[in-house]
């Protein structure tokens, strides 16, 4: 039986200080978490369980995981059950755990209200001439890219061995609709005017555990952030960062859907491309999505066709074995997207940014007559992913009523502050609003409260389930501070 | 499922993908609300930031993950 795919996003943005003659992009997004004013108190982040250089294939690499002294102290957990801080240089905001796929696009969103609002904290720092921009994007264009991750609860029990013969060819062929879009081409691949994804272009390995270099389709990084008897995170790291909401809801929910059937063990034989690394940017670079690839039987065929055999398959199995209203939108989304980019892409501009960035830019370039190499088209591109909405193009297309919304504003409004109810993200969003005074540290999988000074107690939270607000809700209600909530939680356990 | 194998059988025939300063016009984008979208072309120049040459070329990040 497949396990609830509790998931996640995490997204490293691109923050630039203009006019400030020598850019320190750390400490431009150090200012960023700084001034986020969103949580009542700033609570640290312990490092303890994290291990990202354990790998899924069963080895660990010692060279891996060692925070940067300066990072480690800019690092805040949010009343919403987020973690903000500083990744490589790129402020990043990793969303809550959620129980379904709307959920998390719904915090991912959030994250980009939290960028927007730390960025006009920092603006009120910098001196007159010089403005601070957020991109919500994955590329200088210059071969430099950060991540925008998803996570996935897999099943311990299910092989890692399998996961690397389903994934590569869904993830490669899911990029016509998880695109973003991007002007050019970059890390030596074969030039384009403009292609289908922010990412494609950077992936060098079929299976890997590195994701600044040579990056894998399938990341074999192994750190469940729960129970490792019981559980596999899988991350995903092939994804670009999208606007869209229903662009978002999409590539999470086909890909947690894809993840149901696979660990029910109910897919049909694998599909496999010849060789996924090429075809990964061919499919990128194909804008009439009419190329055909590889496949490892001798075979070939178009992204699209294999993404339609991925729905037939998952339509029969959501029939049979999945409830809820989520898996039907998620299916249906997923048809419709389909079926227009094979009628046209650009009817699919309503909802995807790769297509809604391109009609903008192939509108723009006809009416000033402009090559694909012009920096206006450049700046125009960029401008799409600012997460300030007075600049940011996508805002204006969405305002104008080009592009559909999942969400209010209100509801995205709500979850910058609101933690998501199903999850231990409500226990530990509940206990920054409500303990944050008493909470020295915090982790994906514990909480470390101060009793009375000097006195640490350590709250685990290994089930990613178990501190939902059903659960854990009347427990709070019954304590009226941390020294409570201790005492109540040693009688339970004790 | 009818639906979808029609659509597959009313594929366009496309040409190859496009590169170096090609017209991706053929895409049929064009087509893209473009009553909204002449609404937006028409106040883009005041909407970009200034400077798009400069602002371009000074947009360098590191690379993450």
């Amino acid at each position: 039986m497949a396990i609830p795919k509790v998931l996640g996003t995490e997204t490293e943005y691109g923050v630039i200080i203009r006019n400030r003659s020598h850019q320190h992009q750390a400490l431009a997004a150090a200012a960023v978490i700084d001034n986020y004013p969103g949580g009542p108190v700033r609570v640290q982040w312990s490092y303890e369980h994290e291990s990202p250089g354990s790998d899924s294939r069963g080895f660990g690499h010692e060279n891996f995981g060692i925070p940067e002294p300066e990072s480690a102290l800019i690092n805040s957990v949010l009343t919403n059950g987020a973690r903000l801080y500083v990744d490589h240089s790129h402020p990043e905001y990793s969303g809550p755990e959620c129980l379904d796929p709307r959920e998390a696009a719904l915090y991912d969103k959030a994250g980009e209200l939290v960028m927007a609002r730390a960025g006009r904290e920092v603006q009120k720092t910098l001196p007159p001439n010089q403005h601070i921009r957020l991109y919500k994007n994955n590329s200088d264009g210059k071969s430099s890219s950060y991540g925008a991750h998803e996570n996935y609860l897999l099943s311990r029990r299910t092989p890692f061995g399998r996961v690397v013969r389903y994934l590569p060819t869904f993830l490669v062929t899911r990029q016509i609709f998880t695109g973003s879009g991007k002007v050019g081409a970059e890390n030596h691949r074969p030039a384009c005017s403009y292609q289908i994804t922010q990412r494609a272009d950077f992936f060098e390995e079929v299976v890997g555990l590195e994701t600044t270099l040579r990056r894998p389709i399938v990341n074999t990084r192994d750190e469940p952030h729960g129970d490792p008897t019981r559980y596999r995170r899988l991350h995903v790291i092939i994804g670009d960062a999208n606007l869209s909401e229903v662009q978002i809801f999409l590539k999470l929910g086909v890909t947690a859907l894809f993840l149901h059937a696979f660990e029910d063990d109910l897919l049909p034989s694998p599909l496999q491309l010849a060789d996924p690394v090429k075809a990964c940017w061919q499919v990128s670079h194909d804008l009439s999505l009419a190329e055909t690839v590889e496949m490892e039987n001798g075979s070939t065929a178009t992204a699209l066709e294999l993404q339609f055999r991925y729905l037939a398959w998952l339509s029969d199995y959501a029939g049979e074995h999945l409830e809820g209203e989520v898996w039907r939108q998620v299916l249906g989304e997923w048809e419709k997207v389909l079926v227009d980019l094979e009628r046209d892409p650009g009817l699919t501009a309503d909802r995807l940014d790769w297509t809604a960035k391109l009609g903008l830019l192939e509108a723009y370039r006809a009416r000033r007559d402009l090559s694909w190499s012009h920096p206006r088209l450049a700046a125009l591109a960029l401008q799409y992913h600012d997460v300030e909405p007075t600049r940011s193009i996508y805002h204006r297309l969405v305002r104008g009523g080009a592009m559909r919304r999942m969400f209010t504003d209100a509801q995205i409004e709500e979850a910058e502050r609101i933690p998501p109810t199903d999850t231990r993200a409500w226990f530990r969003g509940a206990c920054v609003s409500r303990f944050g005074g008493s909470l020295v540290a915090a982790n994906w999988d514990s909480l470390l409260f101060e009793r009375n000074p000097g006195d640490l107690v350590k709250v685990s939270m290994m089930e990613p389930l178990k501190g939902s607000r059903i659960g854990a809700g009347p427990l709070l209600d019954r304590v009226r501070d941390a020294a409570g909530l201790i005492r109540e939680l040693s009688r339970k356990n004790g | 499922m009818a639906d979808q194998e029609q659509g597959r059988r009313r594929r366009r025939t496309k040409g190859g993908p496009p590169s170096g300063d090609g017209d991706l016009s053929g895409l049929g984008m064009a087509q893209v609300d473009s009553e909204k979208i002449d609404e937006l072309l028409d106040e883009i120049d005041s909407v970009l930031e200034e400077n798009a040459e400069e602002f371009v070329k000074n947009y360098v990040q590191k690379g993450g993950e």
